[in-house]
């Protein structure tokens, strides 16, 4: 039988996974945005897998909420990142240093 | 058991999907193989009766954000060698910090995974019997959670409106109508009565 544990080990190893992304795809601002995703998705394992073993609906309803809200925050961030292409002609994270902050 | 088997099929295929992503060459594997991950999660996510959600998965992220992301990767001409720079001498750190998190999170759960359970809040807590994952979701959103569900609904409405806006581009030197100028035209505006400098006789 599948234990509360078995989720929660698989979410905190893809989390860790989203977090290794993060770091070695720093150039690559697509798929930083595609590691943040995992992370994302970790995190609604971790409801999920916690909604299923208190029996308690409240989790299944935080991981609608967060599906919503991702799924904005990819399309504004997708849309920035091609107004960023339109204007600069790269998405390179290394050439972004106009604000030099 | 054979549900034990088929969950640490599915996990070994998330985890090994989610290597890819982040290690691939190519942003179009990177997005492919996002979307295994979603697929597989969504399995699981079946697997952990929350059959609703396991739907919504598959139809949002893989219908819509996944496709969005294919359609950008796809359409941006990106130069992938300077991209790669980095990527070794990063390697060591983003593993160690990876593998440090993963550690840290084992061991919370390891050391305390049994008493998790113990501490639920009974606020939304399912009634036997009824084993209809969508009706006991659409019980407690449309009741308890309605503010928030319409909360959403307006962030949805304004990411729309946000995405739009930032890509929208009026190119100069296109041809389109002017509706208004249409409908607001004049007689004087458009038609000039001359006199035939020629006289009368020629227009006969």
């Amino acid at each position: 039988m599948i234990e509360l544990w078995h989720y929660l080990v698989l979410a905190a190893i893809l989390f860790g996974i989203g977090v290794a992304g993060i770091f070695l795809n720093r150039k690559n601002i697509l798929v930083l945005l595609m590691s943040i995703e995992l992370m994302l998705l970790a995190v609604n394992f971790n409801f999920i897998a916690f909604s299923q073993a208190v029996n308690n609906l409240d989790g299944q309803i935080f991981v609608f909420f967060i599906l919503t809200v991702a799924a904005a925050e990819s399309a504004i961030g997708l849309a920035i990142l091609v107004v960023l292409f339109r204007n600069r002609g790269t998405i390179n994270v290394g050439d972004l240093n106009s604000m030099k902050g | 058991m054979i549900q034990l088997t088929i969950f640490y099929i599915f996990a070994a295929v998330l985890l090994v999907a989610a290597t890819v992503v982040i290690t691939s060459r190519n942003p179009v594997y990177s997005a492919l193989f996002l979307v295994l991950c979603f697929f597989t999660s969504s399995a699981l996510w079946l697997l952990a009766e929350a059959e609703f959600l396991g739907i919504a998965l598959v139809l949002v992220y893989v219908g819509a954000v996944m496709v969005l992301f294919l359609f950008v990767v796809m359409m941006l001409d990106i130069n992938l060698a300077p991209m790669r720079e980095g990527f070794a001498r990063y390697l060591p750190v983003g593993l160690g910090v990876g593998a440090v998190m993963v550690a840290e999170m084992a061991l919370v759960v390891g050391s305390s995974s049994a008493e998790f359970a113990e501490g639920a809040i009974a606020s939304t807590v399912v009634e036997g019997g009824d084993s209809n994952n969508v009706r006991l979701l659409g019980n407690v959103i449309y009741t308890k959670y309605v503010f928030q569900f319409e909360v959403a609904a307006v962030v949805l409405l304004v990411a729309i409106i946000a995405a739009i806006m930032l890509t929208l581009r009026r190119r100069g030197g296109t041809k389109h109508q002017e509706v208004a100028e249409q409908v607001a035209v004049h007689k004087a505006d458009r038609l000039r009565l001359v006199r035939d400098p020629r006289g009368k006789h020629d227009n006969q």
